[in-house]
């Protein structure tokens, strides 16, 4: 018998549970999953929870229900990962295995910015990227009279690379409604060189920015938090100064790489991008926000990830080449305020353009531009991610790789 | 696109980023520098060496990176390629921009 085992119970590790069950003989696998919380989290729900869009219920459920029968679920903290000698060592022993996915994603890490993580985190400063922030946020939005908003990057790479700026546009159409816009100053501050950095997404949507009244800052890199003073000094001395900070800290890998020393600076892992082979050793793999791919960090890109690994792990199973398939494809409905979303849809190598989704010419979703239907498409998004998503259910005329049919693509 | 500088024809993208990286040379860099009033000493090149080396090694570009580069530190970093460092030093390398979502 032997062992494949999975670290994290998240989006990717659930789905490669579900997809391999049914597909590695019983008899000569046995599948393990180890997480050690008991909580299955909807992150893109996180978004939606300081505005009072979601509420608690709507963004968790029981992970154990998404692990399929079959599978064996070991609820314990991950120590070590030991790739010399093929063995895992949890909280209390120790597991052996013959091949190993590693999905144990990304998080936060607010202490990397100096005086982020200070007596004002919670109060005056608010990340809305875990659970606990986003409804300590809803709080302090609910109650808030004002004043100089600032929204905030840290460092890139983020997990889902638009939550910032939807947040932003969220925050408009909420205090808008509240009667309070002309209450708030909002400012987006970001490390890049834009709100909207690839060309053509900026020539499509540069006018929500000024349309919204959001005061742009961009190239700063963030030296420390002065939360004193209510300010934001980056490393050329440029001050933000803010009355309540919404940021997004550098996000990381899980320490057990660092501890396993099988991540680079961030804790993310070597990975090849096109098979999720990791670098370093051929028996292991990685799919999701663990991995150091340049591909979006978000729910959709482990979807496709999935699909290709489940097919490599049966060709690595079998002695075959892997197929160098995985193409960075993402698909994110953005957020921009007033019940209204736009779509993207693009790979390494495309950008996101301008067009139609999933059909050529005919939609029913249109890329880079607001619609209420992709509105809709995000919040129907949810049930498909507890029911299609997470079961390993392919998402209909959605296919793992990018297509370029419908796609305004100048070649 | 494309520009010409010393009588060479390359290939760039519409913000001036080389599209083929065999077409830079030392000298090429150079001249893109000079576009943003950079004249380049050891420390801007050892700098570009080290760029193209991660991206050589497809590991993504950062200012966290930077900082962990032991080449320099963030503030020499931002003091030799004023105006966005990553974004003039990755143009000098000739390497695409660092990547991001849209």
């Amino acid at each position: 018998m032997k062992n494949l085992v999975i670290l994290g119970a998240g989006t990717a590790g659930t789905m490669m549970a579900n997809h391999l069950v049914s597909k590695l003989p019983k008899k000569e696998w046995k599948i393990s999953i180890v997480d050690q919380y008991k909580t299955h989290y909807y992150q893109p729900g996180f978004l939606f929870l300081p505005f009072d869009i979601y509420n608690e219920d709507q963004v968790k459920k029981v992970g154990k229900k998404f692990i399929p029968k079959g599978v064996n679920y070991i609820q314990q903290k991950i120590e070590k990962i030991d790739a010399e000698n093929n063995l895992i060592e949890l909280d209390n022993g120790t597991l052996a295995y013959d091949l190993l996915i590693i999905a144990t994603g990304s998080k936060i890490a607010p202490d990397e910015v100096e005086g982020m993580m200070s007596t004002e985190w919670k109060k005056s400063i608010f990340d809305f990227y875990t659970y606990e922030g986003a409804l300590a946020l809803r709080d302090k939005l609910r109650d808030w009279k004002g004043g100089k908003l600032v929204v905030h990057i840290t460092e890139m790479p983020i997990k889902c690379p638009v939550a910032p700026l939807e947040f932003a546009f969220l925050a408009d159409s909420y205090f808008e409604k509240k009667g309070m816009r002309d209450k708030v100053e909002i400012t987006y501050v970001t490390p890049l060189s834009g709100a909207f950095t690839k060309e053509i997404s900026s020539k499509a949507l540069g006018y929500l920015l000024e349309e919204k009244n959001i005061k742009l800052v961009t190239d700063f890199a963030i030296e420390k938090v002065d939360f004193k003073n209510k300010k934001i000094v980056d490393y050329v001395d440029q001050e933000v100064p803010y009355d309540l900070l919404v940021t997004v800290p550098t996000n990381m890998g899980d320490e057990v790489m660092e501890r396993s020393e099988l991540g680079d600076d961030l804790n993310f892992v070597p990975t090849h991008p096109k098979t999720l082979q990791s670098i370093d050793h051929e028996n292991i793999f990685v799919i999701g926000d663990a991995t150091n791919v340049p591909a979006s960090k978000a729910g959709s890109v482990a979807h496709f990830q999935a699909e290709t690994l489940t097919d490599n792990i049966l060709l690595y199973i079998n002695g075959k080449p892997l197929k160098e398939e995985f193409d960075g494809h993402a698909n994110c409905f953005i957020e921009t305020g007033k019940n209204k979303a736009l779509l993207i849809d693009f790979n390494y190598e495309q950008e996101p353009v301008t067009g139609t989704f999933p059909f050529a010419g005919i939609g029913p979703l249109r890329l880079l531009k607001e619609s209420i239907l992709n509105h809709w498409g995000k919040l129907a998004f949810r049930w498909i991610y507890w029911n299609m998503l997470l079961k390993g259910i392919s998402i209909p005329f959605v296919s793992r790789n990018m297509s370029t049919s419908g796609k305004n693509i100048n070649k | 696109m494309i520009k010409t500088i010393k009588q060479v024809e390359l290939k760039v993208n519409n913000e001036g980023y080389l599209t083929d990286f065999s077409q830079w040379t030392k000298e090429i860099g150079a001249e893109i520098a000079k576009e943003h009033e950079i004249e380049m000493t050891d420390k801007h090149w050892e700098v570009i060496n080290w760029i193209q080396e991660k991206v050589a090694a497809n590991e993504p570009l950062s200012i966290r990176g930077i900082k962990k580069s032991g080449v320099i530190d963030i503030k020499q970093f931002y003091a030799l390629f004023p105006g966005g460092p990553l974004k003039v030093s990755t143009k000098i390398a000739g390497v695409p921009k660092p990547k991001s979502c849209i």
